[in-house]
């Protein structure tokens, strides 16, 4: 930028808007491209301002071995010091050995201190006493309530705050139990979808082993949330990219992307979007909260 | 004649008058410690609360004469210049104005003689996507330039800037510099630029509003999270050829000083008289105003032809 002054920052000259973009084609990924420098910048002035606003010094996180839990705890240790974050493993009986060691390796990788609590006897407690037979489904999405008391508990207890994992494919998929994973109050990867979590976690330094394997919830042996899905996450991703960036399902079908993973994906979003909000409240008075009595959450 | 000016990209407490004055005091102790002295202090918009309250906007609204009374009282023991060269503040706050609320930034000079030299109350309030401005406070209806103790200026609030009109209107009154405080969340991480991309659409505004009219422009903007929206900084001032003069780093408070040869404002108009043609065929165009995208009907509906005549 000729003529401008030294020691000023840069502004490229470039045409460049988030808001115009080419048609969208099934081989363009590009539009799910990200900064990753830009992103790790983002999110760790993030931690550091929602941690630092409702006045905690820790957070705890729980660690699946998975990529989510792997990059939010590594954004967290950025944000605060290793000292300041702490670790959960929370097992249930059906958990797999690998799952374990992958969030070790992380947390011994990033000097986070980690303590494993196994959920199995609770689980089992009311699953087995009370509801024998109960399907896996419903058994999961115990296991995953159950995670979060032990994750509240726990923060209670060492004055942190919990921090989410969730990630925005499985938040517009549905792909998450209600009241469970989406419960912590802050929730760092909720605007990047998969793909953007797996390319993030390569940039800053999560080890390649949790990146690579494939997503799954650990319910059963073997599963996967692509198999479940009925999609992988590349096509899934860009998918949703378009449908909320205003692109019809008819349109996107005319210009390639296949039909059957659009209903799928089309399906899955229009289907949970009551997921995504606080529970319903019949409207008595112009005083309804949320409806007309407005205050944002930092107010 | 010439401008020492000085901008703050400023990290409001939020929904906290009283602590974001206290903040700004700071910044007045600064300002009078510069060399040279800034003759215009510039903060951002909604600068004493920041930018998202929602339903909130009435508790914190005040009055502009409340506000200079408040501002005079904080700057007033840490002065330290001539009293014949008073501090001139610009500052976005939200206004309660004839019992209706606005978004406005207030030009006031403080000191001995303290004065509003003039109030903008923002036009143009983004109500789509995260936006919601519309719900919460009413619009301005005017665009005016006003005169300052060393020339004249105008003030555009955010998205006012991203209508090329408003700047025109500016121009035209008069507007020597174009004072733009704002409060931009950073959306777009796409790889490239290495900075959010509203700011980098921001700063492509900004240089177009000082390259068509010929004039300085001065963008300031909040800092800091609100709920999750981030405000990254970006504040820019842009020279009447278009040259970037000062910029403020991302992530960070910042008070920029920078001295305005306001004569280089004939220099470019005179290389590039696009103001001047504008005056000149502005009258012809008002004559014959767009009919706007409905047709310029006030209750009427055309074939998409438009040739069609009236439907029944």
């Amino acid at each position: 930028m000729s003529g401008e002054r030294e020691g000023m920052i840069e502004i490229p000259d470039a045409v460049h808007s988030p808001e115009v973009s080419a048609s969208p084609s099934p081989d363009d990924l590009s539009p799910l491209a990200i900064d990753t420098k830009l992103v790790e910048r983002w999110l760790v002035e993030f931690l550091r301002s929602e941690i630092g606003r409702r006045r905690f010094e820790k957070v705890v996180v729980g660690l699946s071995g998975g990529v989510d839990s792997s990059l939010t705890a590594t954004l967290c240790r950025r944000a605060l010091g290793a000292d300041a974050v702490k670790g959960f493993l929370l097992p249930y009986r059906t958990s797999s050995r690998e799952s374990r060691d992958h969030a070790l390796l992380l947390a011994d990788g990033q000097g986070i201190e980690t303590r494993e609590i196994d959920i199995t006897d609770a689980v089992d407690g009311y699953a087995e006493r009370f509801e024998p037979g109960m399907s896996d489904h419903r058994r999961g999405n115990v296991a995953a309530r159950e995670r979060m008391i032990v994750l509240f508990d726990q923060a209670a207890k060492l004055d942190a705050l919990p921090v989410g994992t969730g990630n925005k494919s499985e938040r517009l998929l549905g792909y998450f139990t209600w009241h469970a994973d989406d419960t912590p109050p802050i929730n760092p990867l909720g605007d990047l979808f998969k793909v953007q979590v797996w390319e993030l976690a390569r940039a800053i330094g999560v080890p390649e082993k949790i990146v690579e394997k494939p997503a799954s919830a650990d319910l059963i042996h073997g599963q996967t949330d692509e198999e479940d899905l009925g999609v992988n996450y590349a096509e899934a991703d860009l998918i949703l990219h378009h449908l909320l960036s205003g692109y019809p399902a008819d349109q996107l079908a005319e210009l390639g992307f296949d039909p059957a993973k659009i209903d799928v994906v089309r399906k899955r979003l229009e289907g949970t979007h009551w997921k995504r909000h606080l529970p319903t409240v019949p409207m008595l008075s112009s005083t309804a909260i949320g409806e007309w009595y407005l205050r944002p959450v930092d107010y | 004649m010439k401008l020492n000016l000085a901008i703050c990209q400023f990290r409001p407490v939020k929904a906290d008058v009283e602590a974001s004055l206290a903040e700004a005091a700071r910044v007045f102790e600064r300002v009078e410690a510069m060399t040279p002295r800034p003759d215009m202090l510039v903060f951002p918009e909604t600068a004493l609360t920041g930018y998202f309250l929602e339903g909130g906007v009435r508790e914190h609204a005040m009055t502009a004469e409340r506000l200079l009374e408040r501002l005079n009282e904080l700057y007033l023991p840490g002065a330290s210049r001539p009293a014949d060269t008073p501090l001139e503040v610009v500052i976005g706050f939200f206004e309660l104005y004839r019992d209706r609320v606005y978004n406005s930034a207030l030009c006031a000079r403080l000191g001995e003689n303290p004065a509003i030299l003039h109030v903008h109350r923002k036009v143009f309030l983004p109500t789509y996507g995260v936006f919601q401005e519309e719900r919460f406070v009413d619009p301005g209806h005017t665009i005016r330039a006003f005169d300052t103790g060393w020339g004249r200026a105008a003030m555009l609030i955010c998205e006012d800037a991203f209508h090329s009109l408003s700047s025109t209107l500016a121009a035209l009154d008069g507007a020597q510099l174009i004072l733009v405080p704002s409060a931009s969340p950073a959306r777009g991480f796409e790889p490239g630029p290495g900075v959010p991309g509203n700011v980098v659409r921001w700063d492509r505004v900004l240089r177009t509003i000082a390259e068509e009219h010929g004039v300085f422009v001065a963008a300031v903007q909040i800092l800091g999270f609100e709920g999750g929206k981030g405000f990254p900084g970006g504040s820019v001032v842009f020279g009447p050829g278009g040259e970037a003069i000062a910029r403020a780093p991302l992530w960070e408070e910042a008070l920029l000083g920078m001295r305005l040869d306001l004569r280089e404002i004939s220099a470019a108009r005179v290389g590039q008289p696009l103001l001047a043609d504008l005056e000149r065929a502005l009258p012809g165009l008002l004559l014959h105003p767009p009919r706007g995208a409905e047709g310029g009907r006030p209750s009427g509906h055309e074939p998409e032809s438009g040739e069609g005549g009236e439907s029944s």
